[in-house]
């Protein structure tokens, strides 16, 4: 009873899941599959004329934040200002300009914000360095109270009459065992 | 023993105390407000349709030498029905023209809400392709800017206008930069 307990609970979980699956999770599925990317895309997909522009563009889209939906990369999101803005880039791309100008025409919209690497200067100073300074901090404090410790811990060499002590004492101990 | 006291009690509180103080703040900062790099800088350009008439253009250049506002509203903006009554009777004092930027719509669907609710611009542009609501960094419609009479950003909202901030913010900017 007690070995067949966990295993017709298992039994249990599985029809409950099975069910689950064929009833909620694979319509879900289809309907989702239907309506938006191939299976195994991650990058929303748009046809651009020129498979190496698309790519630089979906390349330096990866880099950009989407601003409607501030989690996802502009390559990534479906938000109709990503897809705008995808355009935008394309076309800047086809016009021949550099990464640096296409970056530097979002960043004068939107601001430092669109860039998910963001520049360095003196707003930005906190955000480099200071996770890098606060570790050095940690270590520092952390070597300082494992030698302090360390110090505490070691009493430093016995003495001769601790040691005959000592010794004294374990003889006294094997007698009484004895 | 006051330095031992010192490091093993006050200092952890004080660490906790910084952070507390940062996550506390963060409670009330909107993630979705961002600050516009166009505060200070001239507004960029556009020509478009208006909405009304295809035939009108609005211009940018037409509107220098008056401090006025630029809304950005579309029909199927949720946040927009909020603000719209508080545009319109903002409109009825006639502080400063209010031009719309009517941000991917349909000139039918735009139309027909100016009629519903009300018209409290003296014109709106037709930017169904979001151009110019990209050139003004347009990320979350309803938004507003206050433009001076050199055609300078000197304000933006991102979300409805409220009477709140018409009272504290906008008019008291509007009479500064008007005077």
């Amino acid at each position: 009873m007690r070995s067949r307990l966990p295993w017709s609970l298992l039994a249990q979980v599985k029809r409950v899941t099975t069910r689950w699956a064929a009833r909620v999770a694979l319509p879900v599925a289809l309907a989702l599959g239907a309506v938006s990317v191939p299976a195994g895309a991650k990058e929303a997909i748009e046809i651009g004329e020129n498979p190496v522009q698309e790519r630089h563009m979906m390349d330096l889209a990866s880099e950009l934040r989407c601003l409607q939906c501030q989690n996802q990369t502009l390559a990534e999101s479906n938000a109709p200002l990503a897809v705008d803005l995808r355009q935008q880039i394309r076309e800047m791309i086809a016009k021949g300009q550099s990464d640096e100008q296409i970056k530097q025409y979002l960043v004068a919209r939107y601001g430092d914000f669109v860039l998910y690497r963001p520049p360095l200067k003196a707003d930005t100073f906190l955000l480099w360095f200071g996770p890098p300074m606060l570790m050095v901090v940690g270590l520092a404090s952390l070597y300082l109270v494992l030698k302090r410790r360390n110090r505490r811990a070691d009493p430093g060499p016995i003495t001769t009459d601790q040691h005959e002590r000592a010794r004294q004492l374990l003889a006294g101990d094997e007698e009484n065992q004895a | 023993m006051t330095r031992f006291a010192f490091v093993r009690y006050l200092l952890p509180l004080a660490v906790f105390a910084v952070i507390a103080a940062f996550l506390y703040k963060g409670l009330w900062m909107d993630p979705r407000e961002i600050p516009s790099p166009l505060i200070g800088k001239p507004a960029p350009d556009f020509d478009l349709q208006a909405l009304e008439d295809p035939t009108r253009r609005i211009d940018r250049k037409d509107m220098l030498g008056k401090v006025w506002m630029l809304n950005a509203w579309a029909s199927w903006c949720v946040a927009c029905r909020d603000e719209h009554p508080v545009l319109v009777e903002f409109s009825h004092t006639g502080l400063v023209p209010i031009i719309g930027l009517n941000y991917k719509d349909t000139r039918r669907e735009g139309m027909k809400w100016l009629t519903e609710f009300g018209n409290p611009y003296q014109t709106s542009g037709f930017d169904d392709s979001g151009r110019v609501g990209i050139d003004y960094g347009v990320y979350a419609v309803p938004e507003t800017f206050l433009i001076d009479k050199q055609g300078v950003v000197r304000f933006k909202q991102i979300g409805p206008v409220t009477p709140d901030l018409l009272r504290n913010k906008l008019i008291p900017l509007i009479g500064r930069l008007n005077a």
